[in-house]
C-alpha cells in the first residue's frame, strides 16, 4: 500500500483484486457491431441461397433432358432417316450427317482464317492501334445474334441461287467461327513465352518460319481446343440454318441443296404436332448435349480459366 | 574461327529512351570480352544490338557503325544473316518446350531447312561435347524433352544450340546468372574453352566471373562505355574513376 | 573519362588477304559478306554448315507475304461487319423507302396488305429482355459473390464446370425443355398462383394458355445467368487481393468487404457484365420463338402471346411470300443488328475497362 501503484488499463480495485479489462466498446459500438454481423449473415444466406436457387434447377433440366433423351434414343436413331408422318420409328441419321457437312464446310472455311486473324493480332499486331481494334471488333461480333448471320447469308447467296443449300449454311456458320477463333488462338498465343520466340530469331530463323514452328507448335493444344469449342458452339446453332440450309426429310449429299440438320431438326420436330418426333427431338437433343459435355470438358482439361471458359 | 567486332558511334534509343549513348570499341577475334556495369547502364542492349536483335522490339532503333569483319552489320546484310553467323545465349535458359533435346540443338538447322541426317547427327554430338553435356544426355536424345533437363543443363543445352550453326561471334548474355553456382563453373570454364575458337562476347554482373574468363573487359555506366582495356588492366589499374569506384563497390 | 581503344591486333581483321579485297568497292554487299565472313588464316575450308546457311536465303519474300496473309485474315473481322452491314441495307430498301423510319414506331403487322410496323417486336423485346434481367441479374450476382468469395474450394471447381455446361447448351435444347416442361407449368400450376396473389397488379389478365411473354422472359433469364454471372466472377476475382485485405484489416465482416473492398471496384465491370447479358437476351432466338406465342400483339398481361425481334424473323421468314414482306424482315434483322453492335460494343467497352483486356470472353 506504500508503494504508488502502477498506472495500468484497469485499476485494480480498491482491496488489491483485479478487475475485469474495460470494455472499450460502448453500447452503441456494441449494437452496431451486432447489427453489422446479421446483415453479414444474411448476405451470406442470400448468396448460397441463390446458388441453389440457380444451381439446383439448372440441374434438374440437365437431368430431365438427359432422362428423356436416353429413353428416346436408339439404334435407329443413329441409322435411319425420319418415317413418314405417323408411323413409328425412324431417327435423324440424315440430320447428323447434314450437320456434318455443313460443319466440315464452315471449319475449313472459318478455321483458317480465325487462326491467322488470330496469329496476326498475337505475333504481329500486338500492341498496335490496328490489332486493338481488331481484338474489340473481334469481341463484339461474337455478341451479335447468330440469326442476323443468318439472313446476311440468304441475303448474299440463297437470294441470288434462289433455292437453299448446304453452302450457305456453311457460309452462315463460318462468319460466326471466325471472331470465336481469332480470339481463342490470340489469347494461346500469348501463352507462348516470349523468350522461345527470341531464342528462334536469335538463331536467325526468319519470323514467318519462327511463328510457325515455335509460337503455334507449342500453342497448339490450346489452338486446338479453341477450335473445338467454336466447332461445338456452332454444332447447336439454329437460326443461322433456319433459312439457308433449310432442312430436308431424306438425305443429302449435295452441297447445293437443302440439307438437314440436327439442331434445325430438333426445332422442327419439337414444335410439331406428333408425338414420334417429340420423341426423336428429345434424343437429338440428348446427342447435341452429350457432344457439348465433351468439348467443355476437353477444354477444361486443355485450357483452365481465360478465354476459354466462356467461349461456348 | 572468329571475327573481331568493331563498333563507331553506336546509339540506340527505346522509344524516347537514349539507352546507348556513343559506344565505340573494338572487339578482337578469338578472345572473350566481358562487359561489366551496374543494372539498367546497357549492356544488354548493346549486345542485342550487335545481332540486330534489338530489332524485334517496335520501339527500339539504333544508329551507327558495327562491322563484323569488313561487313557493316546494318548496311550490309538483313538481321537474319546476321544471326545466323552471331549465336545468342540469353539470361534464362529458354529451350524449346515440344522439342527434344536433339531437336532443340539442331533446331537453327532444321528450322532453317537443312535435313542432312549425317551431318545433323554429327553436328548435335559435336555441338553437346563442346558445350559439355553429351556425357550426360547422350542416351536418349531423342525422346528427353529439352524442357526436362536441370536448370544448368539446359543452358548449357542451349550454348550447344547456339554452337551448331558455327557462329562466329557468340553473345552471352549473363549466362549464369540463373544457375547455381556449380552450373555457373561449369559455364566459365565452357567459355574459356570456347574462346580460341570463337569471338566470345560476355555480359556479367560478377566482377569475379569477368576476371576468370575474359581478356578484355569494357565498363558501361548510363549508357556510356567509360572504360574498355584489358582485364588485368580494369581490375587492377583502372584508368577513370568511375570504373574504381564501381570495382571496389562503392556503387552498383 | 578515357576511351582506351584496344591496340591494333595483328589479326586477321587487318590482314589483307581476301581474295576480294582487290574488287572494287562498289562490289555487291552480297559478295562482300560471303568472302569478308571466312577470315583468311589456315583454318580449311568452311564447313558445310556454314556454306549452306550462308546461301540460304534470308526469307524476305516469304516473310512478307507470310506477314500479308495474316493481316488480310484479320481484316476479314472488320469485312464480315461491313458486309452484313450492307448487305441487310441493301435487301431492306424496299422496306425501308415503303415505311422509312417510322417502321419501328408502327404497330401494324398484316402480310396479306402489306403493311408491316415493328413497334409490336420492339415491345416483346424490351419487355422480355429487361424482365429476364430482372429476374436473372440478382440471383446471378448472389451466384458470383458465393463462387467467389465465400464458396468452399472443393465446390468451386464443380459448380463453375456445371456453369460453363449450362452455358453452352444451345438455344434450341432450352426451347425444346421449355415447350414441354415449363409451358404446362406455367398453365396448369405457376400461372394460377400470380392470378391469384398478384392478379391485382393487371399484369396477369386474359387467357393463359402457357406460352407468353412472362415464359419467354423465364427461359431467357435462365440462359442468360450463367454468362453474367461467370463474368461477374471474373471481374470480381480480377480486383487485387490487396483491396480486400485493406478493407479486413479495418474490421470490416465479410459482406461489407465484398461491398466496398470489391464490388465498389468492380461496379463497372459488373454493369458491362450485365449488359452483355441484355446483348444476349435481345438476340436470343429459338428458345423464345418457341414458347413466345408468336403473334404481333401489345399487351400489359404477361401471359398474352407475342413476338421479338428475333423470334419474328425466325418464325415467320421461310413463310414470307412477297418481297415486301421479306424486305420488311430483313429490316428488322438490320434493326437487330445496330441495336446489339451497340450494346455489345458500350458493354466490352466497360468490361474491358475492369479486366484490361484480361481473358477476352467469347459467346
Amino acid at each position: 500500500m506504500s508503494t504508488t501503484p502502477i498506472p495500468i488499463a484497469t485499476p485494480n480495485r480498491d482491496d488489491g483484486s483485479l478487475r475485469p479489462p474495460t470494455d472499450f466498446q460502448t453500447r452503441r459500438m456494441r449494437l452496431s457491431s451486432a447489427r453489422r454481423y446479421a446483415v453479414n449473415h444474411l448476405v451470406t444466406g442470400l448468396a448460397v441461397l441463390s446458388t441453389v436457387l440457380v444451381i439446383v434447377p439448372l440441374v434438374a433440366i440437365l437431368g430431365y433432358l438427359i432422362y428423356k433423351g436416353a429413353s428416346s434414343l436408339n439404334l435407329a436413331f443413329f441409322t435411319h432417316i425420319p418415317a413418314p408422318v405417323g408411323e413409328p420409328g425412324g431417327g435423324m441419321a440424315n440430320a447428323m450427317l447434314g450437320s456434318g457437312i455443313i460443319l466440315a464446310l464452315a471449319s475449313s472455311m472459318g478455321v483458317p482464317v480465325g487462326i491467322a486473324a488470330g496469329v496476326y493480332l498475337a505475333e504481329y499486331g500486338w500492341g498496335t492501334m490496328l490489332g486493338m481494334a481488331v481484338r474489340f471488333t473481334a469481341d463484339v461480333l461474337n455478341g451479335i445474334p447468330s440469326i442476323v448471320m443468318g439472313i446476311a447469308a440468304y441475303s448474299l447467296i440463297v437470294m441470288r441461287q434462289m433455292h437453299f443449300s448446304a453452302f450457305s449454311g456453311g457460309v452462315a456458320l463460318a462468319i460466326m467461327m471466325v471472331p470465336t477463333i481469332t480470339r481463342t488462338t490470340e489469347e494461346m498465343l500469348m501463352t507462348v513465352p516470349h523468350a522461345i520466340r527470341e531464342a528462334a530469331l536469335g538463331l536467325g530463323v526468319p519470323k514467318w518460319r519462327t511463328v510457325i514452328s515455335v509460337s503455334l507448335r507449342t500453342a497448339s493444344p490450346g489452338i486446338i481446343t479453341g477450335c473445338m469449342l467454336a466447332f461445338a458452339r456452332v454444332a447447336g446453332e439454329t437460326a443461322p440454318l433456319l433459312f439457308t440450309a433449310f432442312g430436308n426429310q431424306f438425305w443429302s449429299f449435295k452441297l447445293n441443296e437443302p440439307i438437314a440438320a440436327l439442331p434445325l431438326q430438333i426445332y422442327v420436330y419439337a414444335i410439331s404436332p406428333y408425338d414420334e418426333w417429340h420423341r426423336l427431338a428429345w434424343a437429338g437433343a440428348l446427342v447435341l448435349i452429350l457432344m457439348i459435355m465433351v468439348s467443355v470438358t476437353l477444354v477444361r482439361i486443355y485450357a483452365g480459366r481465360g478465354v476459354l471458359k466462356g467461349a461456348s | 574461327m572468329g571475327v573481331g567486332i568493331d563498333v563507331e558511334h553506336l546509339n540506340a534509343w527505346y522509344g524516347t529512351n537514349h539507352t546507348l549513348q556513343d559506344i565505340n570499341l573494338n572487339i578482337p577475334a578469338n578472345h572473350a570480352t566481358a562487359l561489366i556495369g551496374p543494372s539498367g547502364c546497357g549492356k544488354s542492349t548493346f549486345v542485342r544490338c550487335l545481332n540486330r536483335m534489338h530489332e524485334t522490339n517496335p520501339i527500339a532503333r539504333a544508329t551507327g557503325v558495327v562491322k563484323m569483319g569488313e561487313v557493316d552489320i546494318y548496311k550490309d546484310a538483313s538481321p537474319v544473316d546476321i544471326r545466323r553467323r552471331v549465336g545468342m545465349v540469353f539470361q534464362r535458359p529458354n529451350p524449346f518446350p515440344t522439342m527434344s533435346i536433339y531437336d532443340n540443338v539442331a533446331s537453327g538447322l532444321k528450322l532453317n531447312g537443312f535435313r542432312h541426317k549425317a551431318i545433323l547427327d554429327e553436328t548435335v554430338e559435336r555441338s553437346l561435347k563442346a558445350a559439355a553435356l553429351w556425357e550426360e544426355v547422350k542416351d536418349d536424345l531423342k525422346k528427353t524433352s529439352g524442357a526436362s533437363l536441370s536448370g544448368g543443363q539446359q543452358q548449357r543445352m542451349c550454348i550447344a544450340r547456339a554452337l551448331a550453326v558455327d557462329p562466329e561471334v557468340l553473345l552471352m548474355d549473363e549466362p549464369a546468372s540463373a544457375l547455381d553456382p556449380v552450373s555457373t563453373s561449369k559455364i566459365e570454364d565452357l567459355i574459356f574453352q570456347l574462346k580460341s575458337q570463337y569471338t566470345i562476347v560476355i555480359v556479367t554482373h560478377n566482377m569475379q566471373q569477368a576476371a576468370r574468363v575474359a581478356e578484355n573487359t569494357g565498363f558501361f555506366l548510363n549508357g556510356k562505355m567509360v572504360e574498355f582495356n584489358s582485364t588485368d588492366k580494369i581490375f587492377t589499374t583502372p584508368s577513370d574513376k568511375r570504373t574504381e569506384d564501381y570495382i571496389t563497390g562503392r556503387f552498383g | 573519362m578515357s576511351l582506351e581503344r584496344e591496340p591494333e591486333p595483328s589479326s586477321p581483321l587487318t590482314a589483307p588477304t581476301l581474295p576480294m579485297d582487290a574488287a572494287p568497292i562498289h562490289a555487291p554487299a552480297i559478295i562482300n559478306f560471303v568472302a569478308a565472313a571466312e577470315p583468311v588464316a589456315a583454318e580449311g575450308p568452311p564447313s558445310p554448315i556454314r556454306q549452306y546457311l550462308r546461301a540460304r536465303g534470308n526469307g524476305g519474300l516469304a516473310d512478307g507475304t507470310f506477314a500479308a496473309v495474316m493481316l488480310v485474315c484479320a481484316l476479314s473481322i472488320f469485312a464480315i461487319v461491313l458486309f452484313i452491314l450492307t448487305i441487310l441495307i441493301a435487301r431492306s430498301r424496299l422496306s425501308l423507302s415503303q415505311f422509312g423510319l417510322g417502321f419501328f414506331l408502327r404497330s401494324a403487322w398484316n402480310p396479306v396488305t402489306g403493311d408491316f410496323g415493328a413497334l409490336p417486336f420492339i415491345y416483346g423485346t424490351l419487355a422480355t429482355s429487361l424482365l429476364a434481367l430482372a429476374m436473372a441479374v440478382p440471383l446471378a450476382l448472389g451466384v458470383a459473390i458465393f463462387l467467389s468469395e465465400l464458396c468452399p474450394e472443393r465446390l468451386r471447381s464443380p459448380i463453375s464446370f456445371l456453369t460453363e455446361l449450362l452455358a453452352a447448351i444451345p438455344s434450341v435444347v432450352y426451347g425444346l425443355w421449355a415447350v414441354f416442361v415449363l409451358v404446362p407449368i406455367m398453365r396448369d400450376q405457376l400461372g394460377p398462383l400470380l392470378v391469384k396473389y398478384l392478379g391485382w397488379t393487371g399484369f396477369f389478365e386474359g387467357a393463359n394458355f402457357g406460352v407468353g411473354l412472362l415464359t419467354a422472359s423465364i427461359i431467357l433469364a435462365i440462359m442468360i445467368l450463367p454468362i453474367i454471372s461467370s463474368i461477374t466472377r471474373d471481374i470480381m476475382l480480377a480486383v487485387p487481393v490487396s483491396q480486400r485485405e485493406a478493407v479486413l484489416a479495418l474490421g470490416a465482416t465479410r459482406w461489407e468487404m465484398i461491398r466496398t473492398g470489391v464490388l465498389r471496384n468492380a461496379r463497372i465491370g459488373i454493369v458491362g457484365a450485365v449488359i452483355l447479358g441484355l446483348g444476349r437476351a435481345l438476340g436470343e432466338t429459338m428458345a423464345v420463338t418457341m414458347v413466345i406465342g408468336n403473334h404481333p400483339d401489345i399487351s400489359r398481361s404477361l401471359f398474352a402471346p407475342a413476338n421479338t425481334l428475333a423470334s419474328v424473323i425466325a418464325g415467320e421468314f421461310s413463310e414470307a411470300t412477297s418481297s415486301m414482306y421479306i424486305s420488311a424482315l430483313i429490316e428488322i434483322g438490320l434493326a437487330l443488328f445496330l441495336v446489339t453492335i451497340v450494346v455489345n460494343a458500350i458493354a466490352r467497352a466497360l468490361v474491358w475497362a475492369v479486366t484490361r483486356g484480361a481473358p477476352a470472353r467469347v459467346h
